[in-house]
C-alpha cells in the first residue's frame, strides 16, 4: 500500500513501545500487516499514556456524578455548574517526562497543554496551579530542575495571561531521577455553551488551526510511558518546544469563533497529536475521518506522514464547523495571525484514512484504534502495612520551640515565595487571595461568587499506605477548600506512579484510587477529570506514589470568606478537631528523628465532614477571624504559619496531660483547623460544637510580638519569619552550606 | 473621560486596564486593534497595556512599536494628548522613542510577580494629581525586564527637569536597594515625556482600584486624570 517506508520488523515494533503481543492484536484487527505510518498511529493511541490501559479498569470505580456535574472524565476537561449559568471547566495534568530532560520546556508546554485542554471546551482560563516535586536538594540535578521548571512554567503562564495562583513544591531522593510538574488550569464558561470533541454529520470539513506542524515531540507521549535509565538525556528531540505566544492568540482565536457558532466539534493537538485528535473526533462521533496530510501546515519540508501524524508540535487544535461558517471562522484565524487550513473531513465509513502525496498511507478502523486497545488487569499485591507508632515511642531529640523553628527552615516546610513570585498571579484582577495560603481564591467574573482552588497530596503517606493515603490526599483537598471557606465542588486526579509491571507499584496505584474513591464518594466531591502518569522510575526505582488532588469550591461571597493570618491581639485561638498526637509519618519523625517510619494518620471521613462543615458556618457568619487546616507539621507549625502571616505573636496553653508534648504540637492527625475568634465568642462556640459533635479546644491567644509556648524558650515571630523565608532562596542561589 | 486602549496581539493586560477605566471614569474605553490605522474620533486618553506584545519576541516592546496604530498614537501624544503606557506599554513606549531609555533584564534575572511601595514624586501631573507628592502607594508588578536604563546625561536630564513621577521605595518612602527590586537606575519605576503628557511605568495601578480586593493605591492615577481631563474640558 505505500511507498519507501521501513520494514517491520519485531525490532521496530519494540522501538514504537509495542509488546509483541499487542503487536499480533494490531494484525488480528486489520486483518494484514500495518504500514510504517499506521505502526506509528497505533503505537501513538496505544500506549499508557493515551490508552491508560494499566489504570482504566480501575479508575472506573471512581465516582463521577453529583447534580452539579455537566461533564465528568472523558473529555478535554471537566465541567461543573457553579450557577448563574456559569461552568467551570479544569483539569490537571502531568509533564513529568519531558521536564525531566528539557525542564523548561517541558515545563512550559506542560503549562500550554492543560490551558488548552480548558479553551477548547469554551472556556476562558482564569487560574492554573503547579505541583512539583523534585529530588533531594544535595542530588546535582536538582537546583537545574527546579530553576527550569519554575521559569518554564512562569514563562508560559506570565505570557499567555493566566495566574498562577497556588500549587505544591516538594523535596524528596525518590524523584532523583524523575521529577513531577503536575499543571492545571481551571476556566470560566457559559454553561449552556461547552464544546466537545465529538463530531456530528457526514462530509464536515475538518479543519486544522493554530501554529504549523514540525519535528518536534515525535514519540512524546510513547516516552511518557516507559522507564528512564541513563541513556533518558538522549531523548531530548521528543521534548516540544512552548509558543505561549501563539497559545495567546490560539485563545483569542477560539473563543472569538465560538462566541459566532462555528464550531461542532474542537479538540486540541496534545499528546500524539493530529492522530490522536483526529480520531477521538471521529471515533465520538461514530464517523470516519478522511485526512489529506498535504494540507496541513508544516514549518519543515519534507516531511513524511508519519512524522505528521506523530508531530507534538504545540499550539494547535483540530476542529469540525459548521460549512457555511466556514469563511467567517477563517477571517476570524486570518486575523489573528494563524494557520487555518482544510486537512480533511468527516466520513460514514469509521474508518480513519490518511492521505499524504496521492497515497494512502493509513486506513484503519476508527472505533478500534481508541476502544480496543488493549485493558489490563496487571497483577497487583498490597503494600503491607506500617506498624503505628506511639507517641511515648517517640524520644524528642529537642526542646519543642528549638523543634519549630528547625521544622519551620526545612526545604518541606519553609516558605515557598521563591516559586511563586516568578508567576504573575493577580493578572486578571481577580486574585482575592494570593498564593501561600491553604486554598487559592480567584473572583467569578466580577464577583461576589469566588473560586477556591487548591492541589495538594502527601506522597509519604501514600507510600506507607496507599489506601489511606488516596483518602488523605483527597480530605486536605476539601480541607484547604474548606479552611478559607469555600464549599468544595469536584477534584480532578493526576496519578503519579512507577512501573505498573511490577505488581508492588500496580498496588500503589490500586490502594490510592481506592482511598481517593472512598474519600470522594463520603464528602461528594466528584472526580471529573484526570491523568494518569505512570512509568516514573529510572534503573527499578520509584518515585513515591503521587496521586495529586486538585480541587475547586465555591464560595457565594468572597467577602465570607477567611486568611489563615491572625488578626489583631487578644483573640481566642482554637483548635477544632481531635488530637491524638500521631507521630507516624510525621515531618517530625522524618526531619528531626531521621526516621521516615510507621502508619500514616488514619482519616475518618465523617470527621472531616462534621468537623469542616462546623469550621465553615463560623467563616460564613464572620465568627471565625482567621482559620487555618493543620496538616505537614502539625499543630504548632499551623500555628507559627498564622502568626508568620501577620506579624502577631500568640500564647499558648499547655500541652494536655494525657499527650506528650511533641506529639500534641506535632502530629499530624487529621480533620483539624485553627481557627481565631473574638475572646467572647468562645462560650458560645464550644456550645454549639458540643451540639455538633465537633471536639473544640481553646490553645492559646494571639498578641505581642512572639510565640510563647509553656515552659519553653519564646520565639519571636521575625525570627521564625527569617528561618522561614531563607532556605529556598539560599539553596537555589547556591548559598546554603549543607543543603 | 474618553479612553482607548490599544491592543497588540501578545497583550494580556487589556482586561484589567478596561475594567480600571470603566470602574473609575464611568465609561468603557475602546479597544483599538494593532491593524487599525485611527483613534476613535474624541479620544482623551490612550492607554498601552501590559503583557507580552509579539511574544516579546526581537526584544521587549520592538515590534508593537512599529505596528500600523502607533502612527495614529504618536500623532496623538505631537497634540499634547495623554497617552500612558504600562509594563510592555512603556517597554512599547521607549522603543517608538515616545520615552527616552530602555527596560533590560531584572538584575535578578528572574521574572518578578510582587507587590512594590512606589514615591510619588510630584502631584502636579494630570497623571499624578490624585495623590500628594511624597505620598507611598502599593501595587503590583509582575515583569521580568523592567530594570530602567538611560544613557548618564539622559538620566541627569530626567532628574533635572523633574520627569521622574514613581520610584521603588521601601513602605516609609525612604529609598534603599532593598526595595528597588529590578535594580532600576535611581529607582526609577515611572517616567514622563518633556511635554509632560506621555507617561510609562512598570508597576500595575490597574490591578489595585477595588477596594474588595484589598487595595486602591492604584485609583488615584485613573481618579486624578478623570479629574484633570474634566478640569480641561
Amino acid at each position: 500500500m505505500t511507498r519507501n517506508e521501513p520494514l517491520i520488523t519485531p525490532q521496530l515494533v519494540a522501538e514504537h513501545g509495542l509488546k509483541p503481543d499487542e503487536y499480533d492484536r494490531i494484525v488480528k484487527l486489520i486483518g494484514r500487516e500495518p504500514s510504517f505510518t499506521e505502526l506509528g498511529i497505533f503505537s501513538a493511541m496505544w500506549n499508557e499514556h493515551c490508552s491508560y490501559k494499566s489504570s482504566k479498569v480501575h479508575l472506573r470505580t471512581l465516582p463521577t456524578e453529583a447534580s452539579w456535574v455537566i461533564q465528568g472524565p472523558g473529555e478535554n476537561a471537566g465541567v461543573i455548574d457553579i450557577g448563574d449559568r456559569l461552568a467551570v471547566v479544569f483539569k490537571m495534568e502531568s509533564h513529568n517526562h519531558p521536564s525531566f530532560i528539557e525542564p523548561y520546556q517541558g515545563a512550559a508546554t506542560g503549562v500550554g497543554g492543560i490551558l488548552r485542554d480548558v479553551f477548547t471546551m469554551g472556556a476562558r482560563p482564569v487560574a492554573c496551579l503547579d505541583a512539583l516535586s523534585f529530588g533531594d536538594p544535595a542530588h546535582p540535578r536538582t537546583r537545574h530542575l527546579v530553576s527550569g521548571v519554575v521559569a518554564g512554567v512562569g514563562g508560559y503562564g506570565n505570557s499567555f495571561g493566566v495566574p498562577t495562583v497556588g500549587g505544591q513544591l516538594r523535596f524528596h531522593a525518590r524523584y532523583d531521577g524523575n521529577c513531577l510538574v503536575n499543571a492545571m488550569a481551571v476556566g470560566i464558561a457559559q454553561a449552556d455553551k461547552i464544546f466537545y470533541a465529538k463530531a456530528t454529520g457526514v462530509g464536515m470539513p475538518i479543519v486544522y488551526l493554530g501554529s504549523k506542524t514540525g519535528r518536534d515531540g515525535i514519540h512524546g507521549a510513547s516516552m511518557a510511558s516507559a522507564e528512564f535509565d541513563d541513556d533518558s538525556e538522549a531523548k531530548r528531540p521528543t521534548v516540544q518546544v512552548g509558543d505561549p505566544f501563539s497559545e495567546k492568540l490560539l485563545l483569542e482565536a477560539c473563543l472569538e469563533i465560538m462566541a459566532k457558532d462555528c464550531v461542532i466539534a474542537i479538540q486540541d493537538m496534545g499528546a500524539a497529536g493530529l492522530t490522536c485528535s483526529a480520531v477521538e473526533m471521529g471515533a465520538k462521533g461514530d464517523l470516519g475521518v478522511d485526512l489529506n496530510l498535504d494540507a496541513v501546515p508544516c514549518r519543515e519540508v519534507g516531511m513524511s506522514a508519519y512524522e505528521m501524524m506523530l508531530s507534538e508540535s504545540q499550539e494547535r487544535m483540530l476542529m469540525v464547523l459548521r460549512p457555511e461558517k466556514e469563511a467567517e471562522a477563517e477571517a476570524i484565524f486570518r486575523k489573528w495571525g494563524l494557520d487555518f487550513a482544510v486537512v480533511g473531513f468527516t466520513t460514514p465509513s469509521r474508518r480513519f484514512v490518511v492521505r499524504h502525496g496521492g497515497e494512502v498511507m493509513a486506513d484503519l478502523p476508527i472505533k478500534e484504534l481508541g476502544d480496543e486497545a488493549p485493558v489490563y488487569r496487571r497483577p497487583f499485591v498490597d503494600n503491607p502495612k506500617q506498624p503505628v507508632i506511639a507517641a511515648e515511642a517517640v524520644q524528642p531529640p529537642m526542646s519543642t520551640a528549638e523543634a519549630l523553628r528547625t521544622l519551620i527552615g526545612t526545604p518541606e516546610l519553609c516558605a515557598r515565595r521563591w516559586v511563586w513570585e516568578q508567576y504573575d498571579h493577580v493578572i486578571l484582577g481577580n486574585t482575592v487571595q494570593r498564593p501561600g495560603g491553604d486554598a487559592a481564591v480567584v473572583r467569578v467574573l466580577d464577583g461576589p461568587k469566588a473560586l477556591a482552588l487548591t492541589a495538594d497530596v502527601t506522597p509519604r503517606y501514600c507510600e506507607a499506605d496507599p489506601f489511606e493515603g488516596g483518602k488523605q490526599a483527597v480530605a486536605e483537598a476539601w480541607r484547604n477548600i474548606t479552611a478559607v471557606g469555600g464549599k468544595p465542588l469536584a477534584v480532578t486526579d493526576n496519578l503519579n506512579f512507577g512501573n505498573p509491571e511490577r505488581p508492588e507499584i500496580m498496588g500503589q496505584l490500586v490502594g490510592c484510587i481506592h482511598g481517593i474513591g472512598e474519600a470522594c464518594r463520603a464528602l461528594e466531591f466528584p472526580v471529573v477529570s484526570g491523568n494518569v502518569s505512570l512509568y516514573n522510575e529510572t534503573n527499578g526505582r520509584a518515585i513515591l506514589p503521587t496521586p495529586t488532588i486538585g480541587a475547586v469550591g465555591l464560595l457565594d461571597d468572597f467577602m465570607r470568606s477567611a486568611t489563615l493570618a491572625f488578626k489583631a491581639a487578644g483573640e481566642a485561638i482554637l483548635l477544632i478537631g481531635e488530637t491524638q498526637g500521631w507521630l507516624g509519618q510525621s515531618l517530625y519523625l522524618r526531619d528531626l528523628c531521621a526516621r521516615e517510619e510507621g502508619a500514616p494518620p488514619p482519616v475518618d471521613l465523617e470527621a472531616e465532614r462534621r468537623n469542616g462543615d462546623f469550621i465553615r458556618i463560623l467563616i460564613h457568619e464572620n465568627i471565625a477571624t482567621a482559620t487555618h487546616d493543620v496538616s505537614d507539621g502539625g499543630l504548632l507549625v499551623a500555628i507559627a504559619e498564622m502568626a508568620m502571616a501577620s506579624g502577631i505573636g500568640a500564647s499558648l496553653t499547655p500541652a494536655p496531660a494525657d499527650i506528650p508534648a511533641h506529639a500534641f504540637w506535632f502530629g499530624e492527625d487529621q480533620a483539624r483547623y485553627v481557627a481565631t475568634v473574638h475572646a467572647g465568642a468562645v462560650d458560645a462556640i464550644v456550645a454549639r460544637a458540643g451540639i455538633a459533635g465537633v471536639p473544640v479546644r481553646r490553645i492559646g491567644t494571639t498578641g505581642g510580638e512572639a510565640l510563647n509556648i509553656p515552659g519553653e524558650q519564646s520565639l519571636t515571630v521575625d525570627e521564625l519569619r527569617a528561618r522561614f523565608e531563607a532556605w529556598l532562596p539560599q539553596y537555589m542561589a547556591g548559598t546554603l552550606v549543607d543543603p | 473621560m474618553k479612553s482607548a486602549v490599544i491592543v497588540f496581539p501578545g497583550i494580556n493586560r487589556e482586561r484589567d486596564m478596561a475594567r480600571a477605566l470603566k470602574l473609575i471614569s464611568g465609561r468603557e474605553p475602546s479597544m483599538v486593534w494593532h491593524a487599525d490605522t485611527a483613534l476613535p474620533a474624541g479620544t482623551d486618553l490612550v492607554v498601552i497595556p501590559g503583557g507580552f506584545s509579539y511574544g516579546d519576541y526581537l526584544r521587549c516592546g520592538a515590534i508593537a512599536a512599529r505596528a500600523p496604530i502607533m502612527e495614529a498614537v504618536r500623532a496623538h501624544a505631537a497634540d499634547g494628548g495623554l497617552l500612558l503606557g504600562v509594563c510592555n506599554g512603556f517597554q512599547i513606549l521607549c522603543e517608538a522613542g515616545l520615552l527616552p531609555g530602555v527596560l533590560m533584564r531584572n538584575k535578578a534575572l528572574k521574572f518578578i510577580s510582587r507587590d512594590v511601595f512606589l514615591r510619588v514624586e510630584r502631584s502636579d501631573s494630570p497623571f499624578t494629581r490624585g495623590y500628594d507628592a511624597g505620598q507611598v502607594i502599593r501595587v503590583p508588578v509582575a515583569h521580568g525586564e523592567g530594570n530602567y536604563v538611560a544613557d548618564a546625561e539622559t538620566v541627569v536630564r530626567l532628574e533635572d527637569e523633574g520627569r521622574v513621577l514613581f520610584r521603588y521605595a521601601a513602605p516609609d518612602g525612604s529609598l534603599d536597594p532593598a526595595w528597588n527590586l529590578n535594580g532600576a537606575t535611581n529607582a526609577i519605576a515611572g517616567i514622563v515625556s518633556a511635554g509632560g503628557n506621555v507617561l510609562g511605568m512598570m508597576p500595575h495601578p490597574e490591578n489595585h482600584v477595588e477596594p474588595e480586593m484589598g487595595c486602591t493605591d492604584g485609583r488615584g492615577l485613573f481618579a486624578g486624570l478623570v479629574e484633570a481631563l474634566d478640569r480641561a474640558a
